[in-house]
């Protein structure tokens, strides 16, 4: 279901000092920012719970990288409200800041400082006291794998490093949320597969919303998923909710030589609600491919071969189709497009 | 402000690594002792009625003019253009210590510049073996000038480098800046369209502005509170619109 129709009660009475245990790490509510008259956030809402993952997922200039600015209170918000961990972000920004660890996109960092002195930097300027930061600089860059290049000048180390820099450098003060905008972005896969347990680490312990474009990365390590498009929620929930909510059907794909119809023909005896989808033209050896797809969530894999081959069909493959993350954001995207274009037609 | 002192410190720490701290350093220490031997040299050919020490401060100017656009124009822009003010401002700090820091590490590179070109007179002093060339009062004042006019040059130089993100560009805003404050007051004051009887007060207004007057005040040994208040208060100007410039650039990002 589109969070957008789900209206979320805000917690307005908060007591200053200590929010009540069952408080979301993240509350957003109806937030909106337009620069210059261009909508980049349109009313999004959505709540987060302590020591979940959460992955942000949308095309390029969905709104994802504002929405996290506007969450880390960097930039102010058109309307709408933001709170983390209880505390509103737009009237009380340094308490805010105090719970979070932000790696922006892009992860800037200064070229001429080195790995440890920029942590070192970074953690008094957040606070941590001088006698822990020693002991947990050591820590961060033992957990991010960085311990090498603790000497070493940041302008001078590799892309990987860098991240993993930005990724140290966001924990460091051990915040109860950590917002990563393509944490991810540009490593190598064994470095990604460092990044993923690291981030999976953290799972329980800290709130974490990561943000990126690639669908399996989320997939893996993200608890729920929200699916961001022009500057909406066009849907969330768990990858298999997602999955189940957005395609709502299985495929099967058959390799076989014969006419569609009479495939369709054979198919629907076992199941009325097979529907024919695509189909290619036939190879030099006659078979062709094609996508069958029904409501039906069991298996009917078996019963589909055997009724095939009770009419002398010739299969060569049949196999069920596994909807990807990929499908879901495909068609929840797609979707949105269709909405908007339908907005503009009415108008 | 709690924050102040480790972003000063950092500050410090990064011009004292970088290279082009030094280049601009020499560069300046040799351009002001050419200046020195070239008034030297003129001491030497015929005498003078005026002290050493008032004659070298009345370039005070040309350093200026170039010095302080080359040190402070990496300061806020260099951060935004490599996007670390957006990581900066997400920790529990504010844009007016980060303005700040920047500042105080900025001026205090400035002071110590100057500081060096003290040594010109000791060496002079040392072998001429004539007391009458360290003339002590002119020195000081002239040294107080400095320190004071610079807190306004510096904190310009910060305000025209949270204009933009491109360093050039804010170094040449800051040169026209200087040149409008420093000459342009001067100017103003001689010009004819101002002596008419109307605009007396305005008249007025732009003779106590002018920099160069304060310069020849200060190395007489007269310390005028009005002038005092002039570079305070410019200097404070400069510095909210300076974090006025940081903020605004976040509104309209």
């Amino acid at each position: 279901m589109p969070l957008r129709d789900r209206t979320v009660e805000t917690t307005t009475t908060i007591s200053e000092t200590t929010p009540p245990p069952d408080t979301p790490a993240i509350e957003v509510s109806h937030l909106v920012k337009t620069y210059a008259g261009v909508t980049a956030v349109s009313d999004i809402s959505f709540r987060v719970e302590k020591g979940e993952i959460i992955g942000f997922l949308g095309p390029n200039g969905a709104g994802k990288s504002t929405t996290m600015r506007i969450l880390t209170g960097y930039l102010p918000a058109t309307s709408g409200s933001v709170s983390i961990c209880g505390v509103p972000v737009a009237s009380r920004p340094d308490e805010v800041k105090r719970k979070i660890g932000y790696m922006p996109e892009n992860n800037p960092l200064p070229e001429d400082m080195r790995v440890s002195e920029y942590l070192y930097f970074r953690g008094r300027l957040k606070e941590v006291k001088r006698r822990q930061l020693g002991p947990r600089i050591d820590e961060v860059l033992e957990l991010c794998d960085l311990k090498r290049v603790r000497h070493k000048i940041i302008g001078k180390l590799s892309k990987g490093f860098r991240q993993r820099v930005g990724i140290a450098e966001a924990i460091l003060a051990e915040p109860p949320v950590i917002i990563m905008d393509e944490p991810t972005i540009g490593l190598d896969p064994h470095q990604i597969q460092i990044v993923r347990q690291l981030i999976a680490s953290l799972r329980g312990r800290m709130t974490v919303i990561i943000s990126s474009h690639i669908l399996p990365e989320i997939e893996m390590t993200c608890d729920r998923v929200l699916i961001i498009n022009q500057g909406r929620v066009v849907a969330q929930g768990t990858p298999a909710d997602l999955r189940r909510e957005i395609l709502g059907r299985s495929i099967y794909e058959i390799e076989v030589q014969s006419d569609p119809a009479q495939l369709l023909e054979a198919a629907n005896a076992v199941e009325p609600t097979l529907r024919l989808s695509t189909e290619t033209e036939p190879d030099a050896n006659g078979f062709r491919t094609i996508k069958l797809t029904t409501e039906r969530d069991d298996d009917l894999g078996e019963e589909l071969l055997r009724a095939l081959l009770a009419r002398n069909l010739r299969v060569r493959a049949l196999s069920r189709a596994h909807a990807t993350l990929e499908d879901v954001f495909l068609a929840a995207t797609r979707r949105s497009w269709d909405v908007r274009s339908e907005d503009l037609r009415k108008k | 402000m709690k924050h102040f002192f480790t972003l000063l410190s950092h500050e410090i720490r990064m011009l004292l690594v970088s290279p082009a701290t030094y280049v601009a350093a020499t560069a300046f220490l040799l351009f002001m002792g050419f200046m020195f031997t070239g008034m030297l040299e003129s001491y030497s050919k015929e005498p003078q009625e005026l002290s050493p020490a008032y004659v070298f401060f009345q370039f005070f100017w040309l350093p200026v003019f170039f010095m302080v656009p080359l040190l402070t124009m990496k300061s806020l822009a260099e951060e935004r253009r490599l996007g670390t003010i957006e990581t900066l401002l997400t920790t529990p700090i504010t844009t007016t210590e980060v303005v700040l820091g920047k500042y105080g590490a900025a001026y205090l590179l400035y002071l110590t510049l100057w500081g060096c070109t003290g040594g010109f007179f000791y060496i002079l002093q040392k072998f001429s073996g004539d007391i009458r060339f360290l003339d002590v009062g002119p020195l000081i004042g002239g040294y107080t000038f400095v320190a004071i006019s610079g807190l306004f040059f510096v904190a310009i130089g910060i305000f025209t480098s949270s204009l933009s993100r491109n360093q050039a560009v804010a170094g040449i805003i800051c040169f026209v800046l200087l040149v409008a404050v420093i000459g342009g007051t001067n100017y103003l004051a001689d010009s004819a369209w101002l002596s008419r009887e109307s605009l007396d007060p305005l008249k007025d207004a732009v003779g106590y502005m002018q920099v160069l007057s304060h310069r020849d005040d200060f190395t007489r040994g007269v310390v005028d509170t009005r002038q005092l208040l002039f570079y305070l208060s410019g200097t404070v100007l400069a510095l909210i619109f300076s974090i006025l410039g940081v903020e605004a650039k976040l509104l309209h990002s």
